[in-house]
C-alpha cells in the first residue's frame, strides 16, 4: 500500500513541478496547490498506513491509526490554505495592475540596464 | 600600555585631533602641529640604540593575539627611518602644500595614519598585529595617492596600488596562518625557535611563497612593480615618504624579518635573489625611457628595491657557512642594510628636488626643462649629490654600498651550494648592466634638468630658487648622503650591526657580536674596476643617447605589464558581467529549474554515494480495491490538469484531486482531516474561479501548455526523487512511533477522546496558536492588498 501511495505522491509532485515551470501565473499557483496535496499525502503515507480504528477513544478498538501525522497534516492544510489564498489574491491584483499573467512579461526591466 | 605602545599609536591619536586643529587654527599651517610628533618620536627611538626591548599589551589573549612591541636592531632602524624622514617630509609639505587651496586636514590625517601604521608594522612581534598595520599602510597609501581625487589618473593609480598591495597582503596573511599552524604561535620569535620542526612540513614552502608574495607586491618587485609608477599621481611629499623611503620598504622589512625563518631553504635564496636582480635590471632599463622626473624616480626606486632584495637573498647564503670570519655572504646582508639607509636618504632628497622643480616651474617633463642650474643653484647641488650617490659614484654613500653590492654578487659565482656555480654568473652580469643603466638615468635626471639651454618659453612661470623651508629637508638629506659617504662607520656600530644581528640571528654564537667595518674601499679590487667600467660605458651611452634612444623606446612598450594588468581587470569585469547575464535571466522559470535540478542531483547523488536506496515490502499494509480505484481517480485528475486546454478545466480537475485526497483521508481513517480538506478545497476552488473570472479579456490565451521537453524531464526527475526517497525511507524505519503515548494519555491527562483534537489544542497547542497567527496575517495581507492602492504614478 505504501509503495502505491509513494508512486501516487511522486506523480503529484511531478505534475506540480511541471506546472510551476510554466509561464502562466495561474498555472504556477495550481502547481503549488497540487504540491501541497502531494506533501500532505506523503506525510500520511510516511506515518504508516496500517489498518486500525480512527483515532477516537470512543471506538474501544484494540489498535488505532497514528494520530500524530494527522495533527501535523491538519496544521499544514490550514497554513497552505492561508498561503494559497494570499498568493491568489496577489495574482488577482497583479492582473489588475499590470494587465498580464505571463511570467515572461512580469520579469522586471532592470535586467536590460 | 607602556610608553612604547603609546609611541606606536600616537600618530593615530594625533590624527583624531587634526580636523579640530585645522578648523580652529586656520591661519597656522596644520603641518606645524604635525611636525612636533615625528621629531619627538625620532628622539625617543634614538634612545633605544643598542637595546632590545619587548613589551606586551594583551589584545585577544584567548587566540594568542597580543600587541607585542619588539624593538631590536632591524625594527629600530626602520622606526628611525620612518620618524626621521617623516619629520623632514612634514616640514617639506608645509611649504609644498598651500594653506588656502588644499584640504590639509585630509592630508595630515592620512599621513599620520600611515606613519602610525608603518611604526606598527616594523615594531610588532605578533604577525596578526603586523598584518593589521600592514593593511593600514595599504589603506592610507590608497587615500594619499587619491588625494587629488578629482583627477582621473589619481583614482586609477590609487585603485591599482590598492588592488595589488591588498592582493599581496591577503597572500601574506595566508602565509602567516600556515606558519601558525606549523609552529603553534603567532609570535615571530616563537616561529624562529620552531624552525627545526617546521622545515620538513610540506606546507613550509607554501608559507614561504605566500609571505614572499606579500613582500614582493608591497616592495614593487617584478612583476608587481606596475603600481608604483602610477602612484606618482600623489603629492610629491607622499611620493618621497611612502613610495621611496618607507612603505615600499615594508616588503624589504618583511623579507629581512622572516630571513631567520625561511633562509635555510634553497627556494628562499633563489626566489628572493632572482626576483630582486630581475627587478633591478628591469627597473633601471625602464627608467631611462621615462621623460617625467617622478616617473624616472619611480622606476629607479623599483630598481633600487630590487637591488636591496637581491642582496637579502644572497645574504641568506651566509647561513650555510658556519664560520663568521671570511664569510663573504654576511657582506651582502650588511650591504642590504647599508643601501637601505642610503637609498632612503638620496631618494628622499631627489623626490623633494623633483617637487621643487615642479613647484617652481610648473612642469616635471624633462623635455621642457633645462638650464635651471643658474636659477636654482642650491636645488642643483642637492640633485647632483643625490643623483651621483644613486649612480654609485665616490665620495658619496651610494658608492660604498654599490661596491659592497658588487662584492656580494661576485661571490655568488663562487658559491658551492644550490647549483649556484652554473647560474651564478648571471648575478654579477645583470648587476653590472643594471648599474650602467642606473648611472645613465641618474645623469639624465640631473643634466637634462639643470644644464643645457633654458627653455623659458615652455615653462608656466619664471623659475627661481625655492623658499628656504622647502630646501631645508633635502639639504639635511643631502648632507647625510655626504656624511655617510665619508664616515660610514658612524652607522655601522649604531644601526647596521644590530640590524644584521637580527637578520642573521642563528649565525651568531652566544655572547658574540657582529663587527662591521665599512672601510675597505682602498685598493684595486675587482669591484673598483667594475665601477670604473660602469662610469666609462655609462658616460659613453649618455653622450650617444640621442642616437640609440629610438631603438630602445620601441622595445619595452611591447613588454609593458600595464597592458596586461588593464586587460585582465577589464577582462575579469567583462567575464563576470556576461557570466551573471548568462544565468541571472530574470525568468522565474529558470530559477525554479536550477532549484529543482539541484534538488534532484543532490538528493539522488547523496543516496547513490551513501547507498541509501532500500526496497522492502515487509510491514507495509495490504492494498485494498478502494484505494487503487481512488489512486487511479487522483492520477486521472492530475493528468487532466496537465493536458487541459482551458484553465477552467484545470481548476475543476484540481478540485477533483483535492476531493480525492479528502476521500483518501476517509479511507485511511482520518475524519478530521477529511472534514477540513473538503471545506478548504471548496473555498480554494471558489477562490481560483474568482481569479479566473477577473482575468483581463484580451489576455485569455486559452492555449495548450507549451510542451517543453526540459520541463518534462525536470519534473519527471522531481517525481522520481520523491518516490524513491519515500520508498527508501519507508523501507528502513529507524524506530517505533511515539503515538502510543498520545493514545494512552489523551483521555487520562487531557480528558478528550478525539486524539487528533487533543494533540492540536493540548499536547501541541503551540502549533495551533501560530497556525492561527498565519491565517490572521494572510487575512490582513489580503485586506491590505485589496484596499490599499497607490495613486497613479506614485512609486511603491
Amino acid at each position: 500500500m505504501e509503495i502505491l501511495m509513494s508512486i501516487v505522491v511522486g506523480i503529484l509532485f511531478m505534475a506540480a513541478t511541471y506546472l510551476m515551470l510554466s509561464k502562466s501565473l495561474l498555472r504556477i499557483i495550481i502547481g503549488t496547490g497540487l504540491l501541497s496535496h502531494g506533501a500532505h499525502l506523503l506525510i500520511l503515507t510516511m506515518g504508516g498506513l496500517k489498518k486500525g480504528a480512527a483515532p477516537l477513544l470512543g471506538e474501544e478498538a484494540s489498535s488505532y491509526v497514528d494520530p500524530l501525522p494527522q495533527a501535523l497534516i491538519l496544521t499544514a492544510i490550514v497554513i497552505s490554505f492561508g498561503v494559497t489564498s494570499f498568493s491568489l489574491v496577489m495574482a488577482y491584483r497583479a492582473y489588475q495592475e499590470l494587465g498580464s499573467d505571463n511570467m515572461d512579461q512580469l520579469r522586471g526591466n532592470d535586467h536590460n540596464e | 600600555m607602556t610608553l612604547l605602545h603609546a609611541a606606536i599609536i600616537s600618530p593615530f591619536l594625533l590624527a583624531i585631533l587634526i580636523p579640530f586643529l585645522y578648523k580652529n587654527f586656520r591661519n597656522i599651517h596644520t603641518g606645524w602641529f604635525v611636525l612636533i610628533l615625528p621629531v619627538v618620536l625620532f628622539g625617543y627611538f634614538l634612545s633605544f640604540i643598542g637595546e632590545t626591548v619587548t613589551s606586551t599589551v594583551k589584545w585577544i589573549p584567548s587566540l594568542g593575539i597580543n600587541f607585542t612591541a619588539y624593538v631590536d636592531g632591524l625594527g629600530l632602524l626602520f622606526a628611525l627611518l620612518i620618524t626621521g624622514i617623516g619629520a623632514l617630509v612634514v616640514l617639506y609639505s608645509i611649504y609644498y602644500l598651500s594653506k588656502e587651496k588644499e584640504k590639509l586636514n585630509h592630508f595630515y590625517v592620512y599621513l599620520l595614519m600611515f606613519m602610525g601604521a608603518m611604526l606598527g608594522v616594523v615594531l610588532s612581534d605578533n604577525v596578526i598585529v603586523l598584518y593589521t598595520f600592514w593593511e593600514f599602510t595599504s589603506l592610507s597609501s590608497f587615500l594619499l595617492i587619491g588625494y587629488w581625487y578629482h583627477r582621473e589618473k589619481s583614482r586609477y593609480g590609487a585603485l591599482k596600488s590598492m588592488l595589488i598591495t591588498v592582493f599581496g597582503g591577503l597572500a601574506m596573511l595566508g602565509g602567516f596562518v600556515l606558519l601558525y599552524l606549523m609552529s603553534g604561535t603567532f609570535s615571530i620569535r616563537g616561529m624562529i625557535d620552531a624552525v627545526p620542526q617546521m622545515m620538513d612540513n610540506p606546507l613550509f614552502i607554501l608559507a614561504l611563497v605566500l609571505v614572499l608574495l606579500g613582500a614582493f607586491t608591497k616592495s614593487a618587485q617584478f612583476p608587481f612593480y606596475i603600481w608604483l609608477p602610477d602612484a606618482m599621481e600623489a603629492p610629491t611629499p607622499v611620493s618621497a615618504y611612502l613610495h621611496s623611503a618607507t612603505m615600499v620598504k615594508a616588503g624589504i622589512y618583511l623579507v629581512a624579518r622572516f630571513s631567520p625563518v625561511f633562509a635555510l631553504t634553497p627556494e628562499w635564496f633563489w626566489l628572493v635573489s632572482l626576483f630582486g636582480i630581475v627587478t633591478l635590471f628591469w627597473g633601471s632599463l625602464n627608467a631611462v625611457k621615462q621623460t617625467d622626473l617622478k616617473a624616472i624616480l619611480a622606476f629607479s626606486t623599483v630598481s633600487q628595491l630590487g637591488l636591496i632584495m637581491s642582496l637579502l637573498g644572497v645574504g641568506a647564503a651566509a647561513l650555510h657557512y658556519d664560520s663568521l670570519d671570511d664569510n663573504y655572504f654576511t657582506i651582502a646582508t650588511v650591504a642590504a642594510i647599508f643601501h637601505l639607509i642610503n637609498h632612503a636618504t638620496f631618494k628622499g632628497s631627489l623626490f623633494m628636488v623633483a617637487g621643487i622643480v615642479d613647484h617652481e616651474t610648473g612642469t616635471r617633463d624633462i623635455r621642457k626643462l633645462g638650464g635651471l642650474m643658474s636659477f636654482m643653484p642650491i636645488t642643483f647641488t642637492i640633485a647632483v649629490i643625490g643623483a651621483f650617490s644613486m649612480a654609485g659614484l665616490p665620495p658619496f654613500n651610494g658608492f660604498l654600498s654599490k661596491e659592497m653590492f658588487f662584492t656580494g654578487m661576485i661571490h655568488v659565482t663562487k658559491m658551492d651550494i644550490f647549483n649556484a656555480d652554473t647560474w651564478g654568473l648571471l648575478f654579477p652580469v645583470l648587476a653590472w648592466i643594471a648599474s650602467v643603466f642606473t648611472f645613465l638615468y641618474s645623469m639624465v635626471l640631473v643634466f637634462k634638468t639643470f644644464t643645457g639651454p633654458a627653455q623659458l618659453e615652455k615653462l608656466e612661470r619664471k623659475p627661481h630658487e625655492a623658499p628656504i623651508g622647502m630646501l631645508i629637508p633635502p639639504i639635511i638629506l643631502a648632507s647625510l648622503v655626504v656624511i655617510f659617504g665619508f664616515f660610514p662607520n658612524l652607522l655601522s656600530y649604531t644601526l647596521i650591526e644590530p640590524a644584521v644581528e637580527s637578520i642573521l640571528t642563528s649565525l651568531l654564537p652566544e655572547g658574540k657580536q657582529f663587527k662591521v667595518h665599512i672601510y675597505f674601499w682602498h685598493g684595486p679590487t675587482p669591484e673598483l674596476f667594475m665601477t670604473i667600467g660602469v662610469i666609462l660605458i655609462g658616460t659613453l651611452l649618455y653622450l650617444t643617447l640621442g642616437k640609440w634612444r629610438k631603438v630602445y623606446d620601441l622595445f619595452p612598450k611591447k613588454l609593458a605589464l600595464n597592458k596586461l594588468y588593464d586587460a585582465s581587470i577589464n577582462g575579469m569585469e567583462r567575464f563576470s558581467n556576461s557570466f551573471t547575464r548568462f544565468y541571472m535571466t530574470g525568468f522565474i522559470r529558470d530559477y525554479l529549474a536550477y532549484i529543482f535540478v539541484f534538488l534532484i542531483v543532490i538528493t539522488l547523488g547523496t543516496m547513490a554515494v551513501k547507498g541509501g536506496f532500500a526496497f522492502t515490502l515487509d510491514g507495509t499494509a495490504e492494498i485494498g480495491i478502494y484505494e487503487v480505484v481512488l489512486a487511479l481517480a487522483m492520477v486521472l485528475g492530475t493528468v487532466t490538469i496537465l493536458f487541459s486546454k482551458s484553465r477552467l478545466t484545470a481548476i475543476i480537475a484540481l478540485g477533483s484531486v483535492g476531493y480525492s485526497l479528502a476521500l483518501f483521508f476517509v479511507l485511511f481513517r482520518a475524519p478530521d482531516l477529511a472534514l477540513t480538506q473538503l471545506v478548504i478545497e471548496t473555498v480554494s476552488v471558489a477562490l481560483f474561479l474568482l481569479c479566473f473570472y477577473f482575468l483581463p479579456k484580451f489576455k485569455k490565451r486559452e492555449k495548450k501548455l507549451s510542451f517543453r521537453l526540459v520541463n518534462f524531464l525536470i519534473s519527471l526527475g522531481v517525481g522520481l526523487t520523491v518516490t524513491l526517497v519515500a520508498i527508501s525511507a519507508n523501507s528502513s524505519r529507524a524506530g517505533e512511533t511515539i503515538s502510543s503515548y498520545f493514545i494512552e494519555n489523551s483521555y487520562k491527562l487531557a480528558g478528550g477522546k478525539n486524539m487528533v483534537n487533543v494533540i492540536l489544542v493540548d499536547f501541541r497547542g503551540f502549533d495551533t496558536l501560530f497556525e492561527i497567527a498565519v491565517l490572521c496575517i494572510a487575512a490582513l495581507g489580503i485586506y491590505g492588498m485589496v484596499k490599499l492602492r497607490m495613486a497613479k504614478g506614485e512609486e511603491g
